[in-house]
Formats: structure tokens, sequence, C-alpha cells
């Protein structure tokens, strides 16, 4: 397997200028001729059906949910990055390519961050013109604020819903288009099976989830924009339908794997109170701004926060990172709520819980102008804990929220199968190893609106002529009949286990094994425990029903069987990469005080793993990461 | 810790609809001993995730309910629960609705949302296509990626913007359509129209967007609006009905404008 980054030469800032002069284009007469299916309908894969089909391309969009504006992207909270420098505070195309490279700690391309960086204007240009509602000053004009990790205000909002409204603003679009009969929406459906022929890919098999039938559909390119892997902690801030089937099964069909150890641990959300808890709800890093975090500087201290004076508390991120306070990475961010747990100083029934409290910020500004800014997260808050985080302090504690790693691409999106687009979190290409708050929302969107319409339209016209693919070829009927046998095995198991019972018992080794802090021991501890854990899910696993109708616990069992072969992956690239980098943080490499120590010398490149057979291990492939703008450099919050 | 109720254990009835698909006839079915023992802790849906559990391992089927963020903004979940679509609690969907807002003993009645314009597909899940449909007659501004102009080549008030954004919240349930006793659907289309409608960069279509939307609203079997406003009661997300004043008052102006 060759990694051909396909980083086009001359200097980073006009690469992509270039690159899109480079293109081979298609004219509009022929664009129809061709046929895209978009797997996913949040921003990434709205977005880029939307634009596809604008163009003139003949394009299908599947999502499993209800409707295409369910999608997980609706739930992040706090805002959009883009480098627009509205309040003059020293932003630039530039600092924001280099906060990107520094917060993903040197393992990113930098090729693909300065693009990121460079269509982000666009991307803001594109969603107020679409009608989405940013929060605006009283002159009319866009409102900006800082964000996790960042040092000036680049980051657009709507209030606590930024998400919802690019994802409204994506699925209008997406609308638009269906209405004009441009695009074929097929809600409830769930990809099951990538189809490749001749080495290119052609198509899919889906699952009709209301009626259980098994159908094909053949394409000149697929694109799949199906989102992260987060589930594979169990509990997570993603949704509950979150998957990493569509991903796992172009794996399988040779599509590279890159940096599964990366796994975003997000620092600020509401803790865990008992085993019926099906997720975990995040409170926006936005908090951050104003909240401050601490917990009792003695170990079990357990007076109510409001007794405990302010010379017994221990405000341990003010402490530690002066520069930054608050606001430091994400990552640096949870394993100090680790850290200062683990010594026994955790607050909350559980004792996994540090303070975020907005009592000075409230005193500050008053009890108005908190409400104004959070007024619905905290209304959250107390609807979910039943406790009043006016009055008292909200208790948060990391979880699972997001996964940089994903199907590798080229810096066309591409993935080492030719003709698979991969865009959004479902990739690995932007973040390295640690993504920055509000930076999710602008790579799904650059990645939809302003790369990959460019670059599928590059791949036809270099392609040129296509050989009709149509589902009755050997190859999607073989497709069919593994997705119709693997629904026979899994009905017929009959074992005494639920699907969430093993989905449950994958978190928990997951989350032992391979979360916030890892090490060798333990991963090779769950490199051991996972394989027994599949062996006995398909031992053991019950799902009633049948395969022809409406059927979640079907819908479940599958997800959850590629979750544990994911997770198995996840564990050895966790243990493959010997050095602490970002979000990985190897507890046998770290600095005196406790911080990351990567090893640029060994590590410095992305690792792309390819799927070798049920029999046989993965292979490691790595591609070197070539740092020519942003230069190496120790990351500080400091 | 202060304010925070103690967890307690419920034991409920549980009166569930089951419907095995779009042609089955449908019927109540009553859980007792699989809804023992529930924690005030739990959400609603985490609840029925314990019944289902319990029916799954005592070889029954599951009840197949709509849910998917878990944190109220997908829009995806919702059941009636003793006539009240999404439950007891003003401004809360179902999945935020917690176990806590229930007696001990009580029995409890969780239907899928009732209207011909969401015929339900199975148990306590419907087909929500219809809204979807509205939005692809008008619910969108038609600019074609890459059209935009520089965002702050136009200030938009910021109480214009604020009240685009008070309609822009809704999240898209159908509990507006559940409550209403016409099972209209005025609610969520006057919250998707007045969004755009309310912006600088939704007036040129303003007048189409108005016809269009509420014409497909009625295609769709969505009854009328007689303000009764149990809509804006149900709507998890306080959505207002003077956002339906508005577009009455747009659709009348659009219609009176129209070519003929």
């Amino acid at each position: 397997m060759e990694l051909n980054s396909k980083v086009p030469s001359g200097p980073l800032a006009e690469k992509w200028t270039r690159h899109k002069f480079d293109m081979k284009l298609v004219n509009p007469a022929n664009k129809r001729k061709y046929k895209v299916i978009v797997v996913g309908s949040g921003l990434a894969g709205a977005s880029a059906a939307a634009s596809l089909a604008e163009l003139g391309y003949q394009v299908s969009c599947f999502c499993f949910q209800d409707s295409p504006r369910r999608a997980h992207s609706i739930a992040a909270q706090g805002g959009i990055n883009a480098a627009k420098n509205y309040p003059n505070d020293g932003d630039s195309v530039q600092r924001l390519f280099y906060d990107t490279i520094k917060g993903g700690d040197y393992r990113s391309r930098e090729a693909n961050v300065y693009r990121l960086a460079e269509v982000s204007v666009n991307i803001i240009d594109q969603c107020v013109a679409q009608g989405v509602p940013f929060a605006r000053e009283y002159g009319g004009l866009l409102a900006n604020r800082s964000f996790g990790g960042a040092q000036v205000s680049r980051t657009f909002y709507a209030r606590g819903q930024t998400g919802q409204q690019l994802l409204l603003g994506a699925y209008q679009a997406l609308e638009r288009q269906i209405g004009l009969g441009k695009v074929r929406m097929h809600v409830r459906h769930e990809m099951q099976q990538l189809v490749v022929i001749d080495g290119k890919a052609r198509g899919i098999v889906v699952r009709d989830l209301e009626t259980g039938a098994v159908e094909s559909h053949a394409a000149d390119a697929v694109v799949l924009a199906t989102g992260g892997y987060g589930t594979v902690f169990h509990l997570a801030t993603c949704a509950k339908g979150t998957n990493g089937t569509a991903i796992w099964r172009a794996y399988k069909k040779g599509a590279a794997f890159a940096n599964p150890c990366y796994t975003q641990i997000h620092p600020t959300c509401i803790p865990v109170t008992g085993d019926h808890q099906s997720k975990l709800t995040l409170m926006s890093e936005s908090l951050r701004n104003d909240g401050r975090v601490w917990v009792p500087k003695r170990r079990g201290d357990d007076r109510p926060p409001n007794q405990i004076p302010r010379d017994e508390r221990d405000y341990y991120l003010e402490r530690k990172y002066p520069a930054f306070g608050n606001l430091a990475a994400r990552d640096v961010t949870s394993r100090a709520a680790k850290e200062v747990c683990d010594e026994g100083r955790g607050v909350g029934a559980s004792g996994r819980g540090v303070y975020l409290d907005f009592a000075d910020a409230i005193g500050r500004l008053g009890e108005n102008a908190i409400r104004e800014r959070y007024g619905n997260l905290f209304d959250m808050y107390e609807r979910i804990t039943d406790e009043n985080p006016y009055k008292t302090p909200m208790r948060i504690y990391p979880a699972s929220h997001y996964t940089m790693g994903g199907l590798w691409v080229d810096y066309n999106l591409m993935s080492t199968v030719e003709g698979l687009f991969v865009l959004g979190e479902a990739n690995f290409s932007d973040h390295g190893a640690n993504r920055l708050g509000a930076s999710a929302l602008m790579q799904g969107l650059a990645d939809g609106y302003f790369v990959a319409p460019y670059t599928i339209g590059d791949y036809f016209g270099a392609v040129r002529t296509f050989e009709k693919a149509e589902t009755d070829r050997p190859e999607f009927k073989a497709a069919e009949a593994e997705v119709a046998e693997r629904t026979k095995r899994l009905l017929g198991i009959q074992g005494d286990r639920t699907p969430d019972d093993f989905h449950r018992e994958l978190g928990h080794v997951m989350w032992d094994l391979c979360g916030m802090s890892r090490n060798e021991e333990g991963l090779k501890k769950a490199l051991a425990q996972l394989p027994e854990l599949r062996r006995e899910f398909w031992r053991g696993v019950r799902v009633p029903g049948t395969g022809a109708e409406l059927n979640q616990s079907l819908e479940k069992a599958g997800r959850v069987a590629d979750l544990i072969e994911l997770g198995e992956l996840l564990c050895l690239d966790a243990l493959e990469r010997r050095e602490s980098c970002g979000a990985h943080f190897r507890e046998e490499f770290q600095t005196p005080d406790h911080e990351a120590r990567r090893d640029d010398e060994r590590f410095c490149h992305v690792a792309a793993w390819e799927y070798k057979g049920e029999d046989s291990p993965p292979v490691r492939h790595v591609e070197p990461l070539n740092f020519e703008n942003a230069h190496l450099q120790t990351r500080s919050y400091k | 810790m202060a304010g925070h109720a103690e967890e307690k254990l419920l034991n409920l009835t549980l009166r569930v609809w089951r419907q095995k698909d779009r042609a089955d006839k449908g019927r109540f079915e009553t859980y007792k001993e699989e809804a023992r023992g529930i924690s005030t802790d739990m959400s609603f849906l985490e609840m029925l995730d314990v019944v289902n559990e319990r029916l799954i391992k005592s070889g029954r089927e599951p009840i197949a309910f709509d849910n998917d963020c878990r944190e109220g903004i997908c829009g995806q979940c919702g059941v009636v629960i003793d006539g009240a679509p999404h439950g007891p609690r003003r401004a809360t969907t179902t999945c935020q609705l917690h176990m806590r807002s229930f007696t001990d003993g009580a029995e409890l009645t969780v239907e899928p949302w009732r209207a011909a314009a969401f015929p339900v597909v199975k148990d306590l899940i419907v087909d929500r296509g219809a809204f979807d449909r509205v939005v692809a007659a008008g619910g969108f501004v038609s600019v074609n990626t890459g059209n935009a102009p520089e965002a702050n080549g136009l200030p938009v008030p910021k109480q214009d913007s604020d009240l685009a954004m008070d309609a822009a919240a809704c999240i898209g349930c159908g509990a507006c359509v559940a409550a209403c006793p016409n099972a209209s659907a005025m609610l969520f289309v006057s919250a998707k129209a007045q969004h755009l409608n309310l912006l600088p960069q939704g007036q040129p279509e303003r007048d189409s967007r108005s016809l269009a939307m509420l014409d497909q609203a009625q295609a769709e079997g969505f009854g009328s609006c007689t303000l009764h406003a149990e809509c804006e009661a149900a709507c998890p997300k306080e959505i207002s009905i003077k956002f339906i004043a508005r577009t009455n008052r747009d659709y009348a102006r659009a219609a009176a404008r129209k070519p003929r």
C-alpha cells in the first residue's frame, strides 16, 4: 500500500490556489452523467451533497436517522472558528494555521491545515448568506468570542446552538436540491458494505432500516461523511446512533485507517451517575471563558462547595498554566482533571468530578449577563442533575467526545481506495493528535462546501470514462449476500446477553485501559481482552425479531460488533505509538511535570493501518510529516 | 449536595402502544414487572432502555422508539406520556425528562405522536418525512456554494437576528403537531419560515417561501391552525405562537401580491 499524500508543490500559501487551477474540469453537460453517493448528512455530508448537486452531479444521500437534519453535528454547542480577524486582535490565516498545527501537537499535515484555515473565511460568508443567525453586536455586525486553546477571538456562534444552526443551513441547502430533484435522499438507511470494482469504489450496499430490505446503489464516486467512532467508549457525548460501521467496512475493503489512537476526551461533561447511564452530556467548553475550575486542596474534603474557603481551593488550571488558565487545550485540561481525581480530590458522589464555578463571573457581570451567554446550557445542566448552577458550582468530568483518527485521505480527501472520498470527522486529516475547540464544524464544512466538490470533479476529469456500474454486477451480488449472511448469523445466535450489554463491557475495557492515559501493560491487557470479547459476542449475543422489519436490536448488534473490532485496532495503534502526543498520552513518555513528551525522531508521522484479512494482523504504514512552515516545538500552555 | 434530590427507586406500570408496522392496527400492552426499580436519576429514555433490556432477556420484542442525541437538540425522540407530548415537564424533550418527575406507583400511558400526516412506522416511531418536504418546498435561501458575499457586508440589526434565532431554535420534533387538536403543523412551519423571513437574506424569497411552505403543509394532510396554542405549551424549545401571526400575515401579503 502506498501512502501518497499528493500535496501540491509550491509555497504553502499558494498550494490550494495553484492546485485548483491545475485540476481537470468537467464540462456542465458531462457533470450530469456522473453519479455520487454521499453517506451521512451531517455538516460534511449535507454540505457536500448540496454543493455537488448544485454543480450538476447526480447525488444520492443516505442517513440512518429519520431526517438529514438529525445528524450529530447538530449537537455542537460552542462555535466555529474562522480567520476573519473582525475583532482586530491579530488573527490571520497564518495564525489559525499555526494554532491548529500546535493544538494538534505537530501530528497533522501542514498543507491540509493551511487550506482549512484559508477556506474558513468562506465558510462564514456562505453560512451568513444561507441565513444562519450568528450572534451579532448592536451595530449589526457579527460577534466573536474566544475559545479553548486560542488567544484570539475568532469563534463565531449562535447562542449555545452553533452546530444546530450550521447544520440547518446545510440541511436547507440539501433540501432545496432534494426539492429540485437533484438529490435523492434515503433516510433510515444504513450503509452495510462498500462495493469496489476493478480497484475503484463503485457503490454501496445498504439496509433499509424500516423494511429490512438489502439494496445496492451504484455510483462513480462514494463519499463517506459518517462521523467518528467515539462510541467505542460506550459512554460518550456522541449520539446513541453514532457508529464506526461505514468506515470500518471501508477499511476492510482496502481503505487505510489512520491514527485510530487519537481520540479526544472532552474536559467539560456532566459526570456519570449510574449503570443505567446511556450517554454523557457535554457542557460547552465556552463555559471555560467565565467559569473557574477547582477542587478542594485537601483530599476527601466533602464539605459543600460554598463552604470551602477560597484559600482551601485549588484552581489547578490557573496554577499550572498561568498563560492560558482555564482555557488550556482540551487534552491538557482533561488529564489535569483525571490527575486531581486520582489524587482523591475529586468531587460529587463518585469522586470523579471537578467544579466549574461561575460565582466570580456572576459577581463581576451579574446573573443576567451569564444567563444571556449560557442560559440554555445552565438549564440543561439543571434538568439533568437537579442542581442550580447559578447557585452551586457545576460538576464536570472528561468524556469521550471526538476522534481525530479516521480513514486516511490524501490532499484531495481521497482514501487509499480510488474514488472513495472521506470527509469531516470520518477522515484523519486536519487535527493531528488533538482538535481545538470550534474546529470540527469548520473542518466538516470546509471539506463539504469547499474541498470535495473540487477534488471529486478533478477525479472524474482525470479518470474520464467510467464503465457503467450496474447493481447486477457480481460484486454487488456478493456484497448483498455478505450482508444477508451476517444478519442471519446475528439473529441465529440467540444467546443471553443484549447488544447494549456487550457495548457497556467494551466501553469499560476501552475507558479503563485506553482512555485518557495509556501504558504498555494496560494496552496489552486490552489486546488480550478484546478478541475474547469479540468471540463472546458472536457466541452470546441475543437479537430478537427478524431481519425483515424495523429491528433496533439488530442495528445495535451490527454496530457493536464493528466497534469491538475497531477498539482492537485503536489499542494496537496506541501500543505502537511509543510517545505521548496531544490526546494520546502514554504514561511511559512524560516530562517530569507530567506533560506529554513527543518523540519527533521516531514518530513524526501518520500511522495508517492496512487490513490483511480475518486471520492476519493489520500492517502499519507510515506517512512522514514534514514541517516546513510551523517549526516543531514543545507545546506549552504555561 | 445542595438542591439535589436523593436518588429513589420507582415501581411503575407502563401502558405502551405496540404496533408491528404501518399496516398493523396496534394495541396497548401493559408492563409492570419490567418497570420496577427505576432510578429517579434515569432519563425517560433510559427507563425505556432498562425495560427493553428486560424484555429482550425474557425473549420478547423490545419497544421501538426513536432517539439519537439524547441531549435535547436533534429532535428525533418524542413520545406522548399521559396525553402530553414529551411528558409533563415544560420546555423538555423526552430524552431530557428525568424519572424524578414521576412518583412511585404511577401508571403511565406511552403513545406515539398521533397525526394523519405522521403515520406510525412501528410502536412509538412515526414517519415525519412531511416536515422535510415542507422545508424542501421553500424553507431555504437559494444561494449556491461559492455565491456568498462578505459576511459583514450586510449588517443585521441585533434584535432581528435574535428574533430569527428564537424561531430557528425549532428542533423539528413534531410535538406541536401531536399537541394540536387539529394536528396542525403551523408552529413548525412558522418557525422555519420566520427564521428566514425575518432576516435580510430571506427577503428576496419571502413571498414564494411563505406560499410554498404553507401549501405543502396543507398537501401533507396537516390540519388548519385555529390558535389553540397547545403547540406553544408542548414545544420543548418554547417557540412562540407570535411566529404564527407573522406567518399568517406573510402568507396573506404574498397571496395578495401574487401576479395573476
